[in-house]
This record gives structure tokens, C-alpha cells and sequence, in this order.
């Protein structure tokens, strides 16, 4: 299993993140050494080996369904982006242009 | 599009996810309040803002409502299942994830009845999975010029995906299933289903198949689907669209299309398939969902009896036509009123005859809930006794009932007041016919003269005199009488 | 200023008597926190430990203390002045992670271990620099300057918690809050000549800690001594219903076991962490730290983790993936950085790779890579399956009657600032401490002696939530060792 440019940049888009080519071309380097010292992990036999699910699994404790929410110390608009009549604005999404699917 | 007949070689694959709102009053993993229509943001906390360092804490509530949902549809529950991170990036996904499930989920293998075939086999379809996830924010996209606005009040606010097997085969039967499923999560107090606030939301995977064909064809999801009616409308629509590429020896893309009810068509989204790579893993800030048995038995017990079993015990025990079945199962409230007022009374035809037509009415004129009326089984009942014992007359009975509606008093009370007793008194009723024989001289005379069929005439003039108390047998053997033989 | 340098005592709990008996105000205790730390140079023209303080808001609420409450007052750590990592939520002081995509970010809410730590009289007196949302292990990651090593400036002083570490080397304050991934408490601890604690996992809310990984990370604590850290450690254990992984047991007074006898314990000498490759002066200050344990009624035990060589593959799976996922909500949208761009797309990418450093994005693709489909069950199932077998090897030691183990932290002591560009060396620094995380197993890192005039640290491991016999066994190692444990 080797990665490749493509890997990179499908990688990148999931992730959001903008990179350069030549960026790129040097993450496929440092990618495959890091994922070949991971490569051992191929040798070891786990079968039947549970995954780890979370230390101290004995179950999930629960909340009551009342109580007062969390209050802010400050308020939204003090450290948001950006704020209009209380609703958070992001430049729209371009699928969305002139459209309204979806929500 | 409209218009295509699909040629009957062609056979319709349909199944439905649905997603539902718990009635919950917290959110999935928060404390902020679920309540509907607040001003945008207001219900918002570090949690399901996903500010740095705060984490999820599941809602118990949610947990009991969803594990009802589970049984109520007849799943296996798991005793132990797994939160799952779906990651993808949208404006109104704080965290950049939906906490779902993924792999192991809350419960599955159930199955829900939505009628009877003509041969009398029970119509079922397979309900694979319901499994426990948090809703996402809200995204306005046409409010502001070249922006989105974000409400996150609806961000972490618990739902219950609902997949179906793909076992519909006509858009009625996703109607059937859609309208089945409804009943039963408003029976068991789960969601309150109102698909306009979004709190039932439909999606529907269709796909097209030569008839006998065994193998599924390549299937469409299809969205934006606000009303029963319009899945119904969107399926017919998608079939005869995917028909009509099969036969021109084309192939169905696997994609998401709309549904645009104002111009009544089904479109291809603009989102781009295969894009999407969920890269789901364990939610790693909660442990396993671990229930005991005796919680879910305990939630089993807690379980209303569901429609179609109640239909089935209606129709033997009360010996009650097809309609009055289907109008009294309605709802569990309409049903346990329904119930009270034939235990009661001892009477259930009369009964299922006055929910029927007297309470169901009075509700329809008021807009009242059954919860505010004033009216209760017990009191019902004793209307429905006084009517057996020939203490009110049937003709009276309607009056009393309004009076009871109004007031809210005991129905012995209200004829007393009402002068709706029935009177057989025959001093009474004789003073009656004779004042009624003498302000209708003419029909009076000519009654005596013989003509026979005035005499319902007269009784008539008699019981509204009397307001309907009078005991109508009892006037027509008195007026028969007073004709000379 | 310098006249306030050492008038009143420095260890935690001397402090906290002296402000409980009124001899001391907590006013007084924070300013010459201050003073220590400016004679120190830890601001960032010296080691570039503390990135964020305000001294008069802080010294205005430590004014605050001698009034309002009889408990802040007479708390345990009454007046203590403490230094908190800049990945913990405070409600006064910004909480960037050492990122620029929350440059001048101040969190609406509050940690629950700062919460305690308030409650039970602290001052928290600034933030300290780490590597960007802790990953490193040299505290040179960070978008702010990387920090320095006190005992060497030339040198790192270990991370990703290398700020609260090199504060309270250089005596600023005696406790600091860490946290800790893979090492990130500990490691530093050694190269700094301080005590580290990673407790169990599930000990210390999490509520509050920027996600790294969230099955990994640690609140940990630093402490000048021994002492100083168990006093820490003592107020922010225990179960809080903010955080769903936090587990509800009762905590142990873990300063009780000062004094505690090492008669009949058993410490395993775990042969995996005492490799050919290690400094033969770091493997004899541990044998030393082994003869003193048998001195004090302990017997030391030949014993093997076999799949102790497996951890840092498994650790740089692991915590990639979860990190991917985790630093998905620094979108720019609702608070941090947003950077302009055109529509929403460009607007992301342009945000996280601006507001990223390099190894955050590096690690970020990793992540991203480990879970994408297809590869899956070859990199994150397998990780986690191998994980198992990690802790499996803690759980098969402890149950067959080894009570402790010890083991050296790092396998060299604190290297130059540049000298490791390669990312898998660097990785390789948190070979010893990053089983302990897969495990969540307690660990504590303290000093046994200097190599070269550099610290060198040695690491108790215990099972789970058995920290207070660790506590124990490091207490009496550090008095054994008295002035030898920096010499």
C-alpha cells in the first residue's frame, strides 16, 4: 500500500485543506515513510482480538432530560466570525447559488 | 414527465428512511432545550456549538424513547451498541461530525404491518434498523445576498433513523407504511410527527426492475419530500423517470434527485456522488451504549397497545364495522376514551356510535383536544345508561350531550335541569296533544276525521313541545286513541 | 520587583498553610509568582514558556480571594499559583493551542479541573506554550515560537506540554496543568527535571481539554516535587457528569502516601524498556533508582510487555485518525480564524491550511488517510486490535503480582532546539510513554539524576486507578534520592 498524489490530494479534500502541488508532491514522501514504519502492525496476528472500545467500557452514564443548559460566559456574536440577527454567516455555499435546496 | 404511463413490465423497488424527533425537552447531548421556533442561536451551549474542549453526555430520555421505538416496531434490541463519528464538513454541522451509529446499532430486524392483502394476509414490511443519531443545524440559503445564515437551535437535537427493508412495491404501500409508522410513534408517545416542523423527515431509495427479476436495480435516493402525499407523488414520478431511461437502453446513475413540488418533478442534486467518504469510527467521547434487560423490559411494559393489535381486539371484542375500527384506533387517546365510555356503559355500540358521531363531532366544531373535553367516558356512559332505562328519550339524548359539552355537567344533572326527562306520564302527555290539537285546528281536524297519516305529523309537534322528552310510543297510542272508532 | 523573588515558601502545600494562616495573601502569592517567572525570563524573549497572561486581572481576582470565600481562602491549595497548558479552557485567559486559527481565542466556558482548581483556592497566573494542539514532542510546533529548556536553553524543553513544564523547572510556579496524548506530561517532566502525572484515563475530566485524541488524551499535572503533584492531582480527580468517559470511583488521598513503605511491593523491570540502543548513563541511573527500591523492602522483577515495540505504529494511527476528525470543527465558521476566500469551499481550505502548521495538516492527512475507505480495516481495526494487545500486556503483568513498573521515561535526555526534523524521529521520543496512553494505565515521570548536566526521568506505571500506590513509590524514591535525583 503506497500513496500517491491522488491519494494526497482526495486526502486534502476531505480533510479541507489547501495545498499546493509541490506541497503535495512532498506530503506523498513523508506519508509513505511515516505509513511504512506502520507496516508491522500487517505481521501481527489478531485474530480474535477485540478493538479497543474505549478504556473503561463498563457502559455510558446518562443524563436526566431537564436541567439549565450550559451558559455562555460570552456571548455568540463576541466570538464569531460573523453575526446577523443572531444567525451565523458563512459565504454561501456554491451549490446553493441562486437555489434553495436542501437545507 | 407528468404524464407517462409506466408499462406494467416494470416493478417498483421503495425503501424509506425515515428520521423522527424524539419528545425529548433536552438535546441529544446537551442541556439546551429542544422547543421548537425560538429566535435563531438562542438554544445554543458550548456542546452543540462544538466550542474547543466540550463534550457530548447522552440524554436518557432519548434513550427510552428510541429503545420504545425499537420494540414498538418489533426490533431486537441491542444491549449493546456503538456511537459512531460521520465526518463530513457543512456550515451547520458544528463539529464536523454527526454523532450516529454506525455498525452496531441501537436495534434491528423489526417489522411493521401496514394492512391486509385481499386473501386476508397481514401486508408487512421489514423495518432493518433504528439507530439513535443528532440532528444538524439549520442552513438559510436565500435570507442574505451571497451568504448562508446558521441556526444551530436544531444542531444535537436527538432523532431515530428508521430503514426500511426495500419492500414496497407501489407508492401507495410507502404511503401505507409511512402513514402506519406515524400512527405507532404517536401512539407510544415518541414523536409528535409534524413533518412541517421537521420533525418527521422522509427519504426514499427507489429503484427499478424488469417484473420477476430478483436482482435490484440501480437505486436513486430521493429528497426533499415534506408531505406523504408528495413521497407518494416522487416515487411515481422517479419509477417512471428510471422506466423510461430503461427503455432506451440506458442506465439509472446512482444519485440524490429532488423533489420540487411547485413544478410536480423529480431533478438530479447538485451534489456530486462519491464525494462523500464518511470515514465513520467509534465515538471515542462515549463508551458503548450498554442496556440492561431489565430496562428494556421495562420500556416493553411501558409500551400502549399498538393500532393494528388494538384494530384486531376491536373488531372481536365489540363486534365493531371496519370504519368505526379505523376511526376509534385513530389515536390511543381517542381509543382508551373510546374504551371507558363502552365499559361504562356496557354498551359498545352505542359507545363506539356516540365517539363516533358525538364526541369526534363536538371536538371537530371546538377544536378542542380530547384531553380538554369536558365531557369524560364515565359521564358519557351514564348518558348512554339514562337512554337504555328510559330515563332520557332518544330524541332528547342529542340535547343533554350539547348541554354536557357546554357545562361539563353529569348528564342526569343536565336533563333535569334541561326538562329532558323523558315524561310517560299520561296526564302530562295529554295536556300536550291537546295543545297541540288546538293550535293546528286544521290538521287536528282533519286527523280525526280519519286521515291516519297526520298522526306523525301531530307526534312530531308533540315531541318538539316537549322538547323530545316526551315518550313518543306512548303519544301515539294516547293521539290514536282520541280518534273516535 | 526581584525583592519579592523568594520571600515565601514555593512548594504547594507550604503555600497554601501560609495563606490559610494569614500570613501570606494569595495577591502577594501571584506577584511573586510573577517575579520568579520574570527573573526566570520565561516570557517570549527568554524561554518562551508563557504565551498568555494578565497580570493586574489576575492579581485583582487573587485580591478577590482574601474576601469572598472562606473556602478559596482556606482551600487546600489556597493562593498556590499555577500555570495551565493553552489547550485547557479558561474563562480569563485566551486558549489558542498554540495555533493561529484561535489566535485570540478566549473560551466562553471553563475547564472542570480549572473549575476545581479555582475552587480549591489556585491562582491560575497564565497559559504556556505547547506544541500546535499538542502535537510534538518538543514544544518547537508551536505558532508562537517554540519554548525553551530552563536547565538548557540551547535545548527543547520536551512537549507537547514543554511550557508548563519549563515553568515550573524554572520555579515560577510549583504546579502546572499538562496534558498529554502519548507522552506529553511525562516526557517533558524528564527533560525538565520536574514531576509529570498522566493519571488513568477516566481519572481527570476531560471536560475542558481541547480534543486531540479523545481516547488518548490526558488532563496531567506537573509538579515541582512530588508532593506538589499529588496535591494537584488530589483536586481534579473524580468523576464529573460533563464528561461521559469519566469514570465514578472514589479518589484516594494520594498526598497520604507520602511515607507509605515499599516493603513487599513488587516493581517489574520491563526488559522492553531497557533496550540495546539506551544511553548506558540513563540505564544506570535507573538501575540505581532499582537498588533503592530494594533498599526501602521492594522486590524488582524481570518482566516483559512484549508488544511494547508495537506502540508508536499503533499511537500514530490512533491518534491521527481521531485528530482528523476532532480538528474538523476549526472551519473558521463559528469562532477562530476565518479566512476570506471565495465561497464557502475556498473559504475552508484557505482557514485550516493558513490557521494549520505543518505537522497538525501532516497529521490531519494521516488521519484522514487511516479512515478513508479501504483502509480502514488495514490501518485504524488493526490498530485498535493490536491496542488490545498493548493493554492485555499491562493487564497479564499486574495480574500476576507486580504491583508497579519502572522504567526510564525517554530514551535520551532533553535534545537541541532543530535537531530532530525527521517526523518519525521525533515520534520515536515517546516510545516509553505512549503505552501507557493506549493502556490508560497511570504514569509519573520524576527526576533520578543528571547525564551530561541534563535531567534524566524515570517512570512509574501502575494499573488502573491505582495512582496512590504510584504516589507512594515516588515519594519514597524522591526522598531516597534527595539532591541526587538533579545531580
Amino acid at each position: 500500500m503506497s500513496v500517491t498524489i491522488d491519494d494526497v490530494k482526495h486526502v486534502a479534500h476531505l480533510a479541507r485543506l489547501g495545498m499546493t502541488d509541490a506541497r503535495a508532491a512532498e506530503l506523498v514522501v513523508e506519508l509513505n515513510n511515516i505509513l511504512g514504519h506502520m507496516s508491522v502492525l500487517a505481521k501481527v496476528d489478531t485474530r480474535g482480538v477485540a478493538e479497543a472500545a474505549g478504556v473503561g467500557a463498563a457502559g455510558m452514564p446518562l443524563r436526566v432530560d431537564s436541567g439549565p443548559p450550559i451558559a455562555l460566559a460570552r456571548a455568540l456574536d463576541d466570538f464569531a466570525p460573523a453575526v446577523r440577527d443572531g444567525l451565523i454567516l458563512v459565504p454561501r455555499l456554491a451549490s446553493h447559488e441562486g437555489s434553495a435546496d436542501e437545507s | 414527465m407528468t404524464g407517462t404511463t409506466v408499462r406494467s413490465d416494470w416493478e417498483m423497488v421503495v425503501g424509506l428512511e425515515v428520521h423522527v424527533q424524539l419528545l425529548t425537552r433536552t438535546k441529544a447531548f446537551c442541556n439546551c432545550s429542544t422547543e421548537f421556533g425560538a429566535a435563531p442561536n438562542v438554544n445554543t451551549c458550548p456542546i452543540c456549538l462544538a466550542l474547543p474542549g466540550a463534550l457530548p453526555v447522552l440524554n436518557a430520555q432519548a434513550v427510552e424513547l428510541a429503545t420504545r421505538a425499537a420494540l414498538a416496531l418489533g426490533c431486537d434490541v441491542n444491549l449493546v451498541s456503538v456511537f459512531a463519528r460521520k465526518n463530513y464538513f457543512y456550515p451547520d454541522l458544528p463539529k464536523g461530525y454527526q454523532i450516529s451509529q454506525f455498525d452496531k446499532p441501537l436495534a434491528e430486524h423489526g417489522q411493521l404491518t401496514i394492512g391486509t392483502r385481499a386473501d386476508g394476509a397481514l401486508i408487512r414490511i421489514g423495518i432493518e434498523r433504528v439507530h439513535m443519531e443528532e440532528d444538524a443545524g439549520k442552513s438559510l440559503h436565500d435570507r442574505y445576498p451571497g451568504a448562508s445564515a446558521i441556526d444551530l437551535n436544531r444542531s444535537g437535537v436527538p432523532l431515530i433513523e428508521i430503514v426500511s427493508g426495500p419492500d414496497m412495491r407501489t407508492p401507495e404501500a410507502a404511503g401505507g407504511y409511512l402513514r402506519a409508522l406515524k400512527q405507532i410513534l404517536q401512539y407510544c408517545r415518541i414523536s409528535d410527527c409534524d413533518m412541517e416542523k421537521g420533525s418527521l423527515r422522509v427519504d426514499a431509495n427507489v429503484s427499478a426492475r424488469k417484473m420477476g427479476e430478483v436482482k435490484l436495480g440501480t437505486k436513486t435516493e430521493v429528497k426533499n419530500l415534506n408531505s406523504f402525499s408528495n413521497v407518494e407523488k416522487a416515487l411515481a414520478l422517479e419509477f417512471a423517470r428510471q422506466v423510461s431511461v430503461l427503455e432506451q437502453g440506458g442506465r439509472v446513475e446512482q444519485q440524490t434527485m429532488l423533489f420540487d413540488g411547485a413544478r410536480n418533478e423529480v431533478r438530479a442534486s447538485r451534489t456530486k456522488e462519491g464525494s462523500n467518504d464518511y470515514r465513520y469510527f467509534p465515538e471515542p467521547d462515549l463508551p458503548p451504549l450498554v442496556l440492561a434487560q431489565g430496562f428494556v423490559d421495562r420500556v416493553r411494559k411501558s409500551i400502549p397497545e399498538l393500532p393494528e393489535a388494538r384494530r384486531t381486539r376491536f373488531t372481536a371484542d365489540y363486534a365493531l364495522g371496519t370504519y368505526d375500527v379505523e376511526v376509534l384506533t385513530a389515536s390511543p387517546e381517542l381509543a382508551n376514551y373510546f374504551e371507558g365510555v363502552a365499559r361504562h356503559s356496557g354498551d359498545a355500540k352505542a359507545a363506539a356510535n356516540w365517539t363516533v358521531n358525538g364526541v369526534l363531532a363536538a371536538l371537530n366544531a371546538s377544536g378542542e383536544t380530547l384531553d380538554e373535553f369536558r365531557v369524560r367516558p364515565a359521564d358519557l356512559a351514564a348518558l348512554i345508561r339514562l337512554v337504555a332505562d328510559g330515563i332520557v328519550a332518544h330524541s332528547a339524548a342529542r340535547q343533554v350531550f350539547a348541554e354536557m359539552v357546554k357545562t361539563g355537567d353529569r348528564p342526569e344533572q343536565v336533563a333535569q335541569r334541561e326538562g329532558l326527562v323523558r315524561v310517560d306520564d299520561d296526564a302530562a302527555l295529554r295536556g300536550w296533544i291537546d295543545e297541540v290539537l288546538a293550535e293546528h285546528p286544521v290538521e287536528a281536524q282533519r286527523f280525526l276525521a280519519g286521515e291516519k297519516k297526520l298522526q306523525g305529523v301531530l307526534v312530531g309537534f308533540v315531541m318538539k313541545k316537549s322538547k323530545g322528552s316526551a315518550d313518543a310510543r306512548k303519544v301515539n297510542q294516547l293521539l290514536a286513541a282520541t280518534v273516535p272508532g | 520587583m526581584s525583592r519579592d523573588v523568594h520571600r515565601s515558601p514555593l512548594g504547594a502545600r507550604a503555600i497554601a498553610a501560609a495563606v490559610s494562616g494569614g500570613e501570606l495573601t494569595p495577591e502577594r502569592a501571584a506577584r511573586e509568582a510573577f517575579a520568579r517567572g520574570d527573573l526566570a525570563r520565561v516570557g517570549p524573549e527568554g524561554l518562551n514558556a508563557l504565551l498568555w497572561t494578565d497580570r493586574e486581572a489576575t492579581l485583582d481576582a487573587a485580591r478577590g480571594h482574601g474576601t469572598s470565600s472562606d473556602f478559596v481562602d482556606r482551600g487546600p491549595l489556597a493562593g498556590v499559583p499555577i500555570a495551565v497548558k493553552d489547550n485547557i479552557a479558561t474563562l480569563s485567559l485566551p486558549t489558542s493551542c498554540g495555533s493561529r486559527i484561535l489566535e485570540g481565542y478566549v473560551s466562553p466556558f471553563e475547564a472542570t479541573a480549572i473549575t476545581r482548581l479555582r475552587n480549591a483556592g489556585a491562582t491560575v497566573i497564565g497559559k504556556t506554550n505547547m506544541d500546535e494542539f499538542a502535537m510534538g514532542s518538543s514544544t518547537e510546533n508551536s505558532a508562537y515560537g517554540p519554548a525553551r529548556n530552563p536547565r538548557d536553553t540551547g535545548r527543547v524543553p520536551g512537549g507537547s506540554s514543554g511550557g508548563s513544564a519549563a515553568v515550573v523547572a524554572a520555579g515560577m510556579v510549583p504546579i502546572a496543568l499538562g496534558s498529554e496524548t502519548g507522552g506529553s506530561v511525562r516526557q517533558p517532566a524528564a527533560f525538565c527535571g520536574v514531576v509529570g502525572v498522566k493519571p488513568t484515563y477516566g481519572r481527570v475530566s476531560r471536560y475542558g481539554l481541547v480534543a486531540f485524541a479523545s481516547s488518548l488524551d490526558h488532563i496531567g499535572v506537573f509538579g515541582a516535587s512530588v508532593d506538589d503533584a499529588a496535591l494537584g492531582m488530589q483536586i481534579i480527580a473524580g468523576r464529573d457528569p460533563m464528561d461521559a468517559t469519566s469514570a465514578d470511583l472514589p479518589v484516594e488521598r494520594y498526598a497520604d502516601a507520602a511515607g507509605a513503605s515499599l516493603n513487599g511491593l513488587v516493581i517489574g523491570r520491563p526488559k522492553e524498556y531497557f533496550p540495546e540502543f539506551l544511553d548506558a548513563r540513563i540505564r544506570a541511573r535507573c538501575e540505581r533508582a532499582f537498588e533503592i527500591f530494594r533498599q526501602l523492602g521492594a522486590e524488582v522483577r524481570d518482566v516483559s510487555l512484549p508488544h511494547t515495540d508495537l506502540a508508536i505504529p499503533v499511537y500514530y494511527i490512533i491518534a491521527p485518525a481521531e485528530a482528523s476528525s476532532n480538528l474538523a470543527r476549526f472551519d473558521g465558521v463559528r469562532y477562530g480564524l476565518r479566512e476570506a476566500a471565495d465561497g464557502l469551499a475556498a473559504t475552508y481550505e484557505a482557514t485550516r491550511s493558513r490557521g494549520f502548521g505543518k505537522e497538525v495538516t501532516r497529521r490531519i492527512l494521516l488521519g484522514t488517510y487511516v479512515l478513508s475507505a479501504g483502509y480502514y480495516d488495514a490501518y485504524y481495526r488493526k490498530a485498535q486490535q493490536v491496542r488490545t494487545l498493548i493493554a492485555d500486556d499491562f493487564r497479564a503483568v499486574f495480574a500476576a503480582g507486580v504491583h508497579l513498573l519502572f522504567t526510564p521515561t525517554t530514551p535520551s535526555t532533553a535534545f537541541e532546539l532543530g535537531a530532530k526534523s525527521d517526523p518519525v524521529e521525533m515520534y520515536l521520543s515517546d516510545i516509553f510513554t505512549a503505552t501507557a496512553n493506549l493502556a490508560g494505565v497511570p504514569a509519573m515521570s520524576q527526576p533520578i539524576g543528571l547525564v551530561d548536566g541534563l535531567p534524566v526521568g524515570g517512570q512509574l506505571i501502575a494499573p488502573h486507578f491505582d495512582e496512590a500506590r504510584m504516589f507512594g513509590a515516588a515519594y519514597a524514591l524522591e526522598k531516597a534520592l534527595g539532591a541526587e535525583a538533579l545531580r
